[in-house]
């Protein structure tokens, strides 16, 4: 095994590195922002989650979710912050696949398509 | 109680279970759901989605740490990311049609079982087999930086680590927690990796393994942000503390306490799921 692909290897890694904790404060920073905006809204009413009733439509679905923190709404603003967060693993194995390409090697750039697929499914299925 | 202390006491709560979580290696997310199950009444399906996206933040969070130190083998954790990203798919759409009771005692089951592996020491087994057919055409083989310069390893036993993985994904999917101890059991004890690899990939897994069931369980509306903002704040600023004091940490101690804490908590989750009362 040559020693630069390992090198590049190792720095593609820490870069991903680096992306990964970008994605995480940054949500966190936003979920944050959004739950002080939650909690000067509503903080004063009663919790009710001992009954599941599941989250209305506009909390559900990513496209939605962004059109209610368009509209500056509180839940809507914290859901599209947790939306970002589970979109950083999602990056990190998109950013994978040219990480193998640039390594040439393509029996893994077709196994993280495979891992970026069943995400997306994930992701969009309904 | 309003809605605003809810949120404090549950944000502590999450603060306290992500600091012990990341000083035992235990990880935050195993005590979120009895916690908020047991202690604030929450119901199961919401406690799921608050803990599934905690584990989000503590993979990606700690990600950046692990990555410095160039341990974990990125083909291992891909190639296996394909049964946990199944299995965590297939996890998700099953809790939908499991009741809420058998959930609470599986769940109690794995906390069982996270709390004995634990408290095991890791030990390498290492073999001077011949190589695994799989793990060379998968150019699984590698080598981490040891004292004395690298120390290199082979990969055994390829299929039955990737059938182990799938179930610690449908763990992760039903039960909303990183499956860290099933992941372990997977690579150290079938696949033979040292275990300064093992970990750091697992760690990388467990947040794309989180990621695949975390969109089915947004599309089913179990993601209150109202309960998931505390959590995830509050168990990634814990994870973040516990990762500092973890170098002149009693590591010991605290995981045998915490272990006899998961224990308590297992049984409790055990008996009020026979009970029904879930």
């Amino acid at each position: 095994m040559a020693q630069s692909q390992a090198w590049g290897d190792k720095r593609f890694e820490v870069m991903m590195g680096r992306l990964l904790r970008f994605g995480v404060i940054f949500a966190a920073a936003w979920v944050l922002a959004g739950g002080i905006h939650y909690l000067t809204q509503s903080g004063a009413a009663k919790p009710d989650y001992k009954a599941f009733h599941g989250e209305p439509g506009g909390l559900r679905y990513p496209r939605k979710i962004i059109r209610e923190a368009i509209r500056l709404d509180a839940r809507g603003l914290i859901q599209l912050g947790l939306l970002l967060l589970i979109a950083t693993p999602v990056a990190r194995v998109a950013f994978s696949v040219i990480g193998f390409a640039l390594e040439k090697d393509w029996m893994y750039v077709g196994i993280t398509l495979i891992v970026l697929a069943l995400l997306v499914y994930s992701l969009s299925s309904s | 109680m309003s809605t605003f202390e809810f949120t404090i006491l549950i944000a502590i709560g999450s603060l306290v279970a992500g600091m012990i979580g990341a000083l035992t290696g235990l990880g935050g997310g195993v005590v979120i759901v009895p916690l908020l199950t047991l202690a604030f009444g929450v119901d199961i399906r919401y406690a799921i989605g608050a803990s599934l996206v905690s584990v989000i933040a503590t993979s990606s969070g700690a990600a950046a740490a692990y990555l410095k130190e160039g341990f974990s083998n990125m083909r291992v954790g891909m190639f296996l990311e394909i049964a946990t990203t199944i299995g965590a798919i297939t996890g998700a759409y099953l809790a939908a049609s499991t009741p809420t009771s058998a959930i609470a005692i599986i769940f109690g089951v794995v906390l069982l079982y996270s709390a004995y592996s634990a408290n095991k020491p890791p030990k390498d087994l290492l073999t001077d087999e011949p190589p695994d057919r799989y793990a060379t055409l998968l150019k699984f083989d590698g080598s981490y930086p040891a004292d004395g310069g690298e120390k290199s390893y082979r990969v055994r036993h390829v299929p039955a680590g990737f059938g182990l993985m799938y179930v610690a994904g449908v763990l992760s999917g039903l039960l909303g927690i990183g499956s860290g101890a099933v992941k372990v059991l997977a690579m150290d004890q079938a696949m033979r990796i040292p275990f300064k690899v093992s970990t750091t990939t697992s760690n990388f897994m467990i947040g794309v393994t989180a990621a695949a069931s975390a969109g089915i369980y947004l599309h089913r509306g179990y993601i209150d942000p109202g309960i998931a903002m505390p959590v995830m704040l509050g168990v990634l600023a814990g994870a973040l503390i516990g990762a500092r004091i973890l170098p002149g940490a009693k590591v010991r101690t605290l995981r045998l306490v915490f272990s006899v804490v998961i224990a308590a908590l297992a049984f409790q989750m055990i008996f009020k799921g026979v009970k029904g009362s879930f």
